[in-house]
């Protein structure tokens, strides 16, 4: 937010140019398509989401006062079709499993109570992963685990993580894209980052 | 501050939320602790693996149908 700057993406964009597109859509497919299934929750809907959002993004461009950056705006926008795209589906299917009732605003512990002490200091800490070669940490498999662990978590959770963890959004526009305060997004952010790190620890040990 | 106590403000931490005096009582237990120090890293390293998620390539299909969708766009302008 703030001052008008200028941005060579959104010129690109405007003169027409298909190679900047397509690699803003390199760069941001993943995430977008990912925050997209945040929502629906079903793969071909969540496509067709990404796709309304750039052509709602493009057909738009000539009013886009660059307050933001690009990034910033194309994703709201996607946040917006999604939304609007599960309201639609939900009155379609009786029951809506996607926002199920969750503890993502809990701030109950979110380390098991039995790896402490009674006076609250480790008894059983996390194993270390030192000894394990970089390569392995952040090679294909582990991903692949994490992308799992991701997907588990409940809808207000992974949100907030793909948004800031994934995408690489600042804390204060995650919160603003999502319409929910800085408090609110820190304590799901957490709870999400554990529930991420504890499948990390089970599947390196 | 207890290392029960310490993990749920790691967060806080990361995103720079907490006080300053906060702040130098959890980097003071961290200073002196093998297993926070152990798990404030691993959060470091979670982050680091799901920044690289963002990095997968687009399938073909789907890369080809929003570049038909960006071509019809440019040609009603």
């Amino acid at each position: 937010m703030g001052e008008p700057r200028f941005d060579s993406d959104l010129e690109a964009l405007r003169a027409g140019d298909e190679a900047a597109f397509q690699s803003l859509v390199q760069r941001y497919h993943t995430s977008m398509f990912k925050l997209a299934m945040t929502y629906v929750g079903d793969r071909g809907v969540a496509e067709d989401v990404v796709q309304e959002s750039w052509l709602t993004c493009l057909r738009s461009l000539d009013r886009f006062e660059g307050r933001s950056s690009l990034k910033t705006w194309l994703f709201g926008i996607l946040v917006n079709v999604a939304r609007a795209r599960r309201r639609k589906e939900s009155r379609i299917l009786p029951f809506s499993s996607f926002w199920r009732r969750d503890d993502s605003d809990s701030r109950r512990p979110t380390v098991d109570g039995s790896r402490f002490g009674s006076d609250g200091m480790w008894s059983v800490g996390p194993h270390s992963w030192d000894n394990i070669p970089e390569s392995n940490v952040l090679g294909a498999e582990t991903l692949q685990h994490v992308k799992s662990a991701i997907d588990a978590l409940p809808a207000k959770q992974r949100e907030v993580i793909l948004l800031r963890d994934v995408a690489g959004f600042e804390a204060t526009e995650v919160s603003s894209l999502l319409g929910i305060s800085p408090a609110n997004e820190r304590v799901r952010l957490h709870r999400a980052r554990a529930a991420v790190r504890q499948a990390l620890e089970e599947y390196l040990r | 501050m207890t290392c029960r106590q310490v993990v749920e403000l790691m967060t806080d931490y990361l995103e720079g939320a907490l006080s300053a005096v906060d702040r130098a009582r959890f980097e003071q237990h961290i200073a002196g602790c093998d297993g926070c120090t152990a798990y404030l890293a691993q959060l470091r390293m979670a982050r680091k693996i799901m920044g690289k998620l963002a990095d997968e390539p687009v399938p073909a299909g789907v890369e080809k149908e929003l570049l038909e969708a960006f071509r019809s766009w440019r040609s009603t302008r």
